[in-house]
């Protein structure tokens, strides 16, 4: 494979394409149909920290009074992303809610198998930002893929008056009330606008760590306008998420050549075509990050993301390939940078590929650790506790 | 890699009058308008595509099919080439607009919806995450991780799964202490699914590519509606 040199992105001098591209806002719409009786507009809570889009529209990003939409692949099988998500809430004290009448958006299984139809995905859609509104909670999305397909959602009611008359009909029949969210919120732009505050409270020095980046394909792709950018973060040529928290925490973010490739989850492929998502994952993200960067981890913050380049390390280890290198969430690295459990709480067992000498690079003992939450495990075993606690996990 | 057969020799067996009413199919969907406005040849989806550089896969190829309304070789892409794409969107990058990813969405649902074979072919092995997203609102439980779905994801997988009770039992978020599901997801909620499903047809979709998974499914929820008190509501 030929390989482009390392690009220093972050050296090039670029500023925010405020007057270019495709501008597609539908803020104006969304109330405009909310004025005509069409739906009912959920307001971002107080207090909101305003980020610029890609285009330099202002979005409004909820600090506290969320709805947590989980993602079902990072609860379901690397759930220290999600329990990360809620302790960084915690640990600052905000008010969220963390619902069990939420379903999954379905998108994963949508963009796979194609066996649904616009019209189901969107009444899940609204079904689950009813659920939302009903408690009195905005929802803040989990999964990048959700993110996406529901600003793509979003984007076909209000531009499909006859998808708009099923969506509402359905609800009517659910007893539910048609609503939309005034912003698309996904955890990463919670994660940057809290980056500071983040920072404050770090108890651990990460300024020896290199990382490379990968931002989910669903997050800065699809409806690519509403994803948040910034002047500081690679001239606003590139999404600021993941990027901009890592820098706030002292890390070194190392570009490569790859970075907009996506990481071959490819929906169908992950689950009964594993040999593309191995071979895309390992030869055109994994490998080209070690050669170009050398980075201690890499972090993204997506369901897909973290599976496929996790998980596909171990085959692309027995093809010799340059393998190696931890995977990990913003919020799990957010997390820990703030002194959260790796096994507690960032629960790392959960990980496939090796992620010791990257904790140890930052002095944790991770021996000491383990034993720490197998006594926890042990308790459990015992009887002694049902389930561990968010007091246990301190 | 294989090579795509586009000698348009292939499907000759597959009548035109078919070809054409599949496409007009597709292109009655109400988001044709906005996924395919032209084509610059400039070959920029295809350099931001993942499979373009492990399959013999073009988006490029397919906006053009669709463009020039190609349907003979239109179904030749449907049959042997759409299943391939990522669904990823780096294509999105269209200086015309075009989405081909999107294209691709459409056509897929076209073929599942008229049961093609190459849609089924292309479903093979993936029943059980359709029975677990239509059944539980949650497509990847921590039980689907087993060693035998997933061996070349090494032996990680195997003390995950001996382990999986304690460590779901482990995990401080309240409601992730489940094995069959990703989170706790309430009754009431599960019934309101099953009633989406059922009012927007979902079901005719899965009876397209698979009869037997859709009975399963089926008889789940018509049982559990019924406890619910929608005796009502079947998908016959």
């Amino acid at each position: 494979m030929l390989h482009l040199p390392v690009l220093k992105a972050d050296e090039r001098k670029h500023s925010m394409d405020t007057d270019k591209g495709e501008k597609v806002d539908l803020t104006d719409a969304i109330f405009q149909l909310e004025k005509e009786g069409e739906w009912i507009v959920q307001r971002v809570p107080e207090p909101y920290i305003e980020l610029d889009t890609k285009y330099g529209r202002k979005k409004k990003i909820p600090i506290e009074h969320t709805w947590h939409h989980k993602s079902c692949g990072q609860c379901g099988h690397i759930p220290g992303y999600s329990a990360s998500i809620f302790w960084l809430n915690r640990e600052f004290g905000l008010d969220y809610h963390d619902p069990t009448n939420q379903t999954s958006c379905t998108a994963w299984n949508y963009y796979a198998s194609a066996t649904s139809n616009p019209e189901a995905q969107a009444a899940v859609a609204i079904r689950n930002f009813a659920s939302a509104y009903e408690v009195g909670y905005f929802p803040l999305i989990h999964c990048g893929t959700s993110f996406g397909h529901y600003k793509e959602v979003r984007h076909a009611l209000v531009h499909q008056p006859e998808l708009r008359r099923k969506v509402k009909a359905i609800m009517e029949k659910l007893g539910k009330p048609f609503v939309i969210p005034e912003e698309i919120v996904h955890y990463s732009e919670w994660v940057l606008a809290m980056k500071d505050r983040i920072a404050e409270r770090q108890q651990l020095d990460m300024s020896m760590i290199t990382a490379t980046v990968h931002p989910a394909c669903h997050y800065h792709k699809l409806i690519e306008d509403d994803a948040i950018y910034d002047s500081e973060i690679y001239g606003a040529q590139r999404t600021a998420i993941i990027s901009g928290t890592l820098k706030a925490l002292g890390i070194n973010v190392a570009d490569y050549s790859t970075w907009f490739d996506c990481c071959g989850f490819g929906f169908r492929h992950i689950l009964v075509s594993r040999d593309f998502s191995r071979s895309f994952s390992v030869q055109r993200k994994i490998g080209v990050m070690i050669e170009e960067a050398n980075p201690d981890v890499t972090v993204t913050h997506d369901t897909g993301c973290v599976t496929t380049l996790d998980q596909s390390q171990f085959a692309g280890k027995a093809h010799d390939k340059k393998v190696g290198l931890p995977v990990m969430s913003d919020s799990q690295m957010a997390a820990l940078a703030m002194g959260a459990h790796p096994y507690k709480v960032l629960q790392l067992h959960w990980h496939n590929t090796d992620n010791k000498a990257f904790l140890e690079k930052l002095g944790i003992d991770h021996e000491k650790k383990w034993s720490e939450f197998q006594h926890e495990i042990q308790k459990i075993k015992d009887g002694k506790n049902e389930y561990m606690s968010w007091e246990d996990a301190k | 890699m294989m090579a795509l057969d586009l000698s348009q020799n292939k499907y000759s067996d597959v009548s035109m009058e078919e070809k054409d009413r599949l496409f007009a199919e597709a292109k009655a969907d109400e988001r044709w308008e906005h996924v395919l406005y032209g084509c610059y040849e400039c070959g920029i989806c295809v350099a931001a595509c993942p499979s373009a550089r492990f399959y013999d896969f073009s988006p490029r190829v397919i906006a053009q099919a669709v463009a020039r309304e190609d349907t003979d070789l239109i179904y030749t892409l449907m049959a042997d080439s759409i299943w391939d794409c990522s669904q990823c969107f780096s294509c999105d990058r269209c200086p015309r607009k075009n989405s081909p990813g999107q294209i691709i969405t459409i056509l897929r649902e076209v073929s599942v919806k008229n049961g093609l074979k190459s849609a089924k072919e292309a479903l093979q092995g993936y029943g059980r995450i359709i029975y677990k997203i239509m059944l539980t609102g949650t497509q990847v439980s921590p039980d689907m991780l087993q060693p035998d779905a997933f061996p070349d994801w090494g032996t990680h997988v195997y003390e995950i799964a001996e382990n999986l009770d304690d460590w779901r039992k482990a995990l401080p978020p309240e409601t992730l202490h489940t094995t069959e599901t990703s989170w706790v997801i309430d009754d009431k909620t599960i019934i309101e699914l099953y009633l989406i499903w059922h009012m927007t047809g979902v079901m005719d979709l899965i009876s397209g590519v698979d009869e037997g998974l859709y009975d399963i499914i089926v008889d789940v929820m018509e049982e559990r509606l019924e406890e619910a008190g929608y005796d009502d509501v079947t998908f016959d």
